[in-house]
């Protein structure tokens, strides 16, 4: 139904057809619903590290038994710094979109991981607390689970991207997830900073 | 002449790319948004209708004195899933819904972000719902309230599964809105059309994006809350136990710090509606658009620190509680200077009183009251006198109905051409607008007074002595008045859509681009993309600039801009229809679901929706080897 | 439009005149009896006035606004004019509403703060202490003494002097409850794991109803009580019969009837202050019929609402914690007659 609302303007179109087809960074769409992912989950970290404290104020003795043993944490913490070396070169190597290296170090990835896991295993009996003898005890087990969570979703990430690098069908958007899937990496290990503080010095100060 | 991207133009080859396949796999892998958001809208309403029918049955029990029509147990059940399907399964839900149909056509986009994504959220969604009903027509429905205290809630006083049905619903529409919350900030972010900066994104899109933000920072906190619910009540945590360093009121803080921003997020949406309507029905642009969406973020922030006003009457520090009753009357501003925005723009604009101008008017009558008795609540001293009373009870609806039902209706009545091509009735419009205002003020205003007059909420029944009755029966009468004009809404959508008039691109003559496409939109929405350079594009000389050029037919591809100034940045191709979103949500629910009865769940269920959720990333051979074909590297 | 306007007006006028009259006793925020909610009453006042003025004030803006403008065929032209041109005299009169606005917000912020201090600055000296601990669906209060030879319980019904202040320490056994009687003050919620403090003053003798005001599960709605305000003489002739013990039963009729209490469920339960009965799951049953309700302010309290309650609570309070206890005629009349002694 055209009314004759307006005249004639000079059309200012737009050709579009030159534009590339995927970007790297916070062009993508991808990185902007990692982003949102990102910004949930810390967010629920947050609240979390503030469920601590608040039972924490709340407590006259805490920790309630004795606080977590500082080794396996230390030992895991490393791990996980360490593991941002190959991430960060998984990254680069998917910008550069060479596909040899990305499988290389997206496999030294996947290695960490299987460290990380298993060293994280032995945190959670370190914590020398179960989950359902107090408040102390839950909180700590929460905010251990819900890291571990991340955890096992990016190792799972990690492989299921490995394998395709590796099988295929690949095109150059798929260097775009991997390089998605280091950011959302660095956030795993970031994030895990503040928890670590939380559940194995938190209990120190 | 008018722009030929002002036009809706057929394009069979563009339509078959962005049409979903047929057949039941064809309606289960669905992802346009279109469709998505109808089943969405659809689905919305028939939890809406539900929870109605759940109110009718508690005004019916309450209408009279001592009456034995409906005992505790079951009274308990009715106003727990009345407020549960009303708050999770209604209201937030449907303005997403609502935004994921409106917001690509009023950004010039052909589809949204992460269509996929979208087609789970709304499985999720439904399936929750689902369990949750299931669960009440099982008799093992949840009993102890919509905001579930513990230690009522917790693992000693609610044994059962009650309870855990409750919080596991939270779980599903938690996921279920973050999804759609990322969709719709990346939507809106990157896909607006060429020209669109952000100075010149309709007010309705600027609602959407705060809201969604606003999501993100709250709906963590009730998932967090109600996990540590669950847990306590599955595997002997004691976050809410006392007995062992626990603490009860560490629930009301973690649902409270969602539950405020959440009724913000269930009222900012609708006051775009207003915008929207309000501006057609005027015939000019809102007046002081930066206030406007200034006055949006300000509300959105200002949300996030009024949650302790629910909490007045426990024992947290009294020099704290008065910090939170000035950020409750605080926020009263921006809304303030909102609704002066508006009146300022019905004065100075040429009025046309259709049925959705109706529904957006009624407002300034209903919001108004409802705010105002919110002022009365922010105050310590007289929330000790109302909380927890029908006084309370009252305003809520005031402000839920007043704030978000009515202008929905008139987003509805408005919106209906669009969404199928013909004109809703105008005559039963009314009828069913008059019904509906004069049945809800009949209905909630006198529970102001019996608040007042000491009855409290939750109550299954009360003595006739206390001199309730009369006011309870009037509020009763108009609950039913209500229903009646709900009704008639329900009949007009239903004739309309087989026999109303056809409406044509622009039945209202809009200025906002979904006007723009044709009614209902073709699949792909634009034939030809539009530039735009003005708020209401279709009203402006030179709105609509030009027409994007170069994107293809056939294939899903959108062009992606840059957040500011909208600027074109790179073509992206969107993901066929697929199945695996379907699978997925259904894997997820078993997960879900099992984890109520078992611990071990979480790590069975885990295994089995990896594979699904793998199949939904995996690439096909020759969508990748077209993509391959066409492909531009940055 | 006119019409319609009339009518809503006067809809609402006869509502608030067709708000029934209160029987006694008092439970209304309206008619406050008690010093701090006066003081509510009074900010209620304030505030009712303030927002009464906001809202004809808007609504009068409104109307103004949609009567006067002139109305429009959908397809007129839409005026643009306003997005290259500003409008300054519209933005100075929003920018004084919003002053405006802000500014009577204030005013009830700062009356709100006022109202508070007022509440808790109340003179507590001298006060009645009572310990009242929710139960799901009752209330027990003990009477806090320095000399503990002095301390007693009742349950659902106290009694304060006219004139003095009381301090309730609330807490709970179970759930959250709230204590509200709305004649007197505003609520609080008795939280388990947390003792709260509600401080009021009664200056009129009289009756004064409240109930619990958060949800607590089946029988929320039926967990009322009665706060009785004494002149001081009746007050301390009510202290002294409360803290003597139970009467020993007089006849045989009694004798027996207690002897039932003994045997049966009863005294698993309830305690009676004097005999060996002294478990606190249920209330304290040693004034039992010193109270004028049964069940927290369900029943009457009287022979045959009494005689049907121990048959059978659960017939008026399902899902009470209190069993249905059998007896025969003769026992059940025992009991009856035992438990009339119990003042």
């Amino acid at each position: 139904m055209s009314s004759p609302r307006f005249r004639q303007t000079p059309a200012a179109d737009i050709d579009v057809s030159l534009l590339p087809t995927y970007v790297y960074g916070a062009g993508s769409m991808m990185w902007w619903g990692t982003m949102g992912l990102m910004l949930i989950e810390g967010t629920v970290f947050a609240l979390a590290i503030v469920m601590y404290f608040y039972l924490r104020s709340h407590s006259l003795t805490w920790p309630v038994n004795r606080a977590p043993e500082l080794l396996w944490g230390g030992i895991n913490t490393a791990i996980l710094l360490v593991s941002l070396v190959p991430n960060w070169l998984t990254k680069r190597a998917a910008e550069r979109e060479d596909l040899p290296a990305v499988r290389r170090w997206l496999a030294v990835c996947l290695l960490c991981a299987a460290l990380f896991l298993t060293a994280r295993v032995f945190e959670f009996g370190a914590l020398h607390t179960r989950w359902d003898s107090n408040a102390y005890g839950s909180i700590v087990w929460m905010l251990l689970a819900l890291h571990t969570t991340h955890l096992v979703t990016d190792t799972i990430d990690t492989a299921v991207l490995l394998v395709l690098m590796i099988t295929g069908p690949l095109e150059g958007k798929r260097f775009v997830d991997v390089s998605e899937n280091a950011m959302y990496w660095y956030f795993v290990v970031g994030s895990w900073l503040p928890i670590y503080a939380v559940i194995y010095w938190g209990a120190r100060l | 002449m008018t722009p030929a991207a002002a036009i809706p133009q057929s394009n069979p080859v563009l339509d078959r790319s962005w049409s979903d396949p047929p057949g039941i796999i064809g309606w289960l892998s669905a992802t346009n948004h279109k469709t998505v958001a109808m089943r969405f809208m659809l689905t919305t309403f028939g939890f809406f209708v539900a929870g109605g029918l759940l109110a009718l049955i508690i005004r019916l029990q309450l209408a009279r004195p001592d009456s034995k029509l409906v005992g505790p147990d079951f009274y308990n059940q009715l106003f727990t899933m009345h407020g549960t399907t009303m708050m999770f399964l209604f209201a937030v839900p449907v303005m997403q819904a609502v935004a994921i149909y409106l917001v690509p056509l009023m950004i010039g986009a052909r589809g949204i972000a992460f269509p996929r994504m979208n087609a789970f959220a709304y499985w999720i969604f439904l399936m929750g719902g689902l369990m949750l009903y299931t669960a009440f027509i099982l008799d093992i429905g949840p009993d102890a309230g919509w905001f579930s205290y513990p230690p009522l809630a917790g693992p000693e006083y609610s044994p059962g599964k009650r309870v855990d049905f409750w919080a596991q619903l939270i779980t599903f529409t938690e996921l279920s809105g973050l999804l759609e919350a990322v969709i719709l900030i990346t939507t809106i972010f990157k896909l607006r059309a060429p020209g669109m900066t952000l100075n010149r994104v309709p007010l309705y899109v600027w609602t959407m994006l705060v809201t969604s933000f606003m999501v993100i920072f709250a709906m963590p906190s009730v998932m967090l809350a109600s996990t540590a619910l669950i847990t306590d009540r599955l595997v002997g945590t004691h976050f809410y136990n006392p007995a062992e360093g626990g603490d009860v009121v560490l629930w009301q803080h973690l649902f409270w710090f969602f539950g405020h921003p959440e009724v913000y997020m269930i009222f900012i949406p609708p006051l775009c509606f207003m915008s929207s309507i309000i501006a057609t029905f005027s015939r000019r642009p809102i007046y002081g658009y930066p206030v406007m969406v200034l006055a949006i973020i300000a509300t959105a922030f200002l949300a996030f620190s009024l949650w302790v006003h629910h909490m007045f009457a426990t024992n947290v520090p009294e020099l704290g509680k008065s910090f939170f009753t000035a950020a409750s009357a605080m926020i009263a501003i921006p809304t303030a200077a909102q609704m002066f925005c508006w009146i300022a723009t019905l004065a100075t604009g040429k009025l046309n009183f259709r049925t959705p101008m109706l529904f957006a008017l009624s407002f300034f009558v209903i919001l108004l009251i409802g705010g105002l008795s919110g002022i009365m609540l922010a105050s310590v001293s007289l929330d000790l006198q109302v909380h927890d009373s029908f006084f309370v009870v009252a305003h809520l609806h005031y402000v839920l109905l007043g704030g978000a039902v009515f202008p929905l209706f008139g987003a509805f009545y408005y919106w209906f051409p669009k969404f199928t091509g013909r004109l809703m009735n105008e005559t039963l419009g009314r009828w069913n607008f008059w019904l509906m205002f004069a049945g809800f003020n009949i209905a909630f205003f006198p529970m102001h007074i019996a608040g007042l007059q000491g009855m409290p909420r939750r109550v299954y029944t009360y003595p006739a002595e206390m001199g309730w009755g009369m006011l309870n029966l009037i509020s009763s009468i108009g609950a039913a008045i209500l229903a009646i004009g709900i009704l008639l809404f329900i009949v007009n959508v239903l004739r309309s859509r087989r026999s109303g008039t056809p409406a044509g691109a622009d039945p209202w003559a809009a200025g906002t681009l979904e006007w723009a496409a044709a009614s209902p939109p073709a699949p792909g929405n634009f034939s030809i993309p539009p530039v735009v350079a003005s708020r209401y594009p279709l009203w402006s000389e030179g709105g609509v600039a030009g027409s994007v050029k170069g994107l293809v037919d056939h294939r899903r591809e959108v062009l992606v801009t840059s957040v500011l100034d909208a600027i074109p940045n790179h073509r992206a191709t969107l993901p066929e229809s697929s199945i695996w979103p379907f699978i997925s949500a259904l894997a997820v629910t078993v997960l879900f679901v099992a984890s109520i009865f078992t611990p071990w769940a979480v790590v069975w269920g885990a295994v089995l929706v990896t594979p699904p959720l793998v199949a939904w990333f995996w690439p096909k051979k020759a969508a990748t080897q077209r993509n391959l074909q066409r492909e531009v590297k940055p | 439009m006119k019409l319609r306007a009339t009518i809503a007006a006067a809809f609402l006028l006869g509502l608030c005149l067709c708000a029934d009259a209160q029987q006694l006793p008092a439970h209304n925020a309206l008619e406050p009896a008690g010093v701090q909610a006066a003081e509510i009453h009074q900010l209620w006042r304030l505030t009712l006035l303030i927002c009464s003025a906001v809202f004809a004030a808007v609504l009068a803006a409104f109307l103004y606004a949609i009567w006067r403008a002139p109305h429009s065929a959908q397809q007129a032209p839409a005026d643009v004019s306003s997005l290259a041109h500003p409008e300054p005299r519209l933005q100075r009169r929003i920018t004084l509403a919003v002053l405006a606005a802000a500014a009577l917000l204030l005013v009830l912020v700062l009356a709100d703060f006022l109202t508070a201090r007022r509440l808790a600055h109340l003179p507590l000296k001298d006060a009645v202490q009572i310990e009242v601990t929710g139960h799901m669906w009752w209330w027990g209060a003990r009477y806090l003494d320095d000399d503990p030879s002095k301390l007693f319980d009742t349950a659902n019904e106290v009694h304060v002097p006219v004139g003095r202040p009381v301090i309730l320490q609330l807490s709970s056994a179970d759930v959250i409850h709230s204590f509200w009687a709305p004649s007197l003050h505003g609520k609080k919620d008795l939280i388990p794991g947390r003792t709260a403090l509600l401080q009021f003053r009664v200056d009129k003798p009289g009756l004064y109803r409240g109930q619990c005001a958060e949800f607590c599960g089946f029988e929320h709605a039926l967990m009322a009580f009665t706060v009785i305000a004494d002149a001081p003489a009746q007050y301390e002739a009510w202290l002294a019969a409360q803290r003597a013990p139970a009467p020993a039963p007089v006849s045989a009729q009694q004798q027996h009837g207690q002897a039932v209490f003994m045997r049966s469920t009863c005294a698993m339960c309830h305690a009676i202050s004097g005999t060996d009965a002294g478990a606190r799951l249920g209330p304290d049953l040693t004034h039992l019929a010193s109270r004028s309700t049964l069940a927290s302010g369900a029943l009457p309290n009287n022979r045959q609402q009494l005689a049907a309650w121990i048959l059978d609570p659960q017939r008026f309070k399902k899902g009470a914690n209190m069993p249905a206890t059998p007896l025969s005629s003769a026992d059940l009349d025992a009991l009856l007659s035992y438990l009339e002694t119990l003042k």
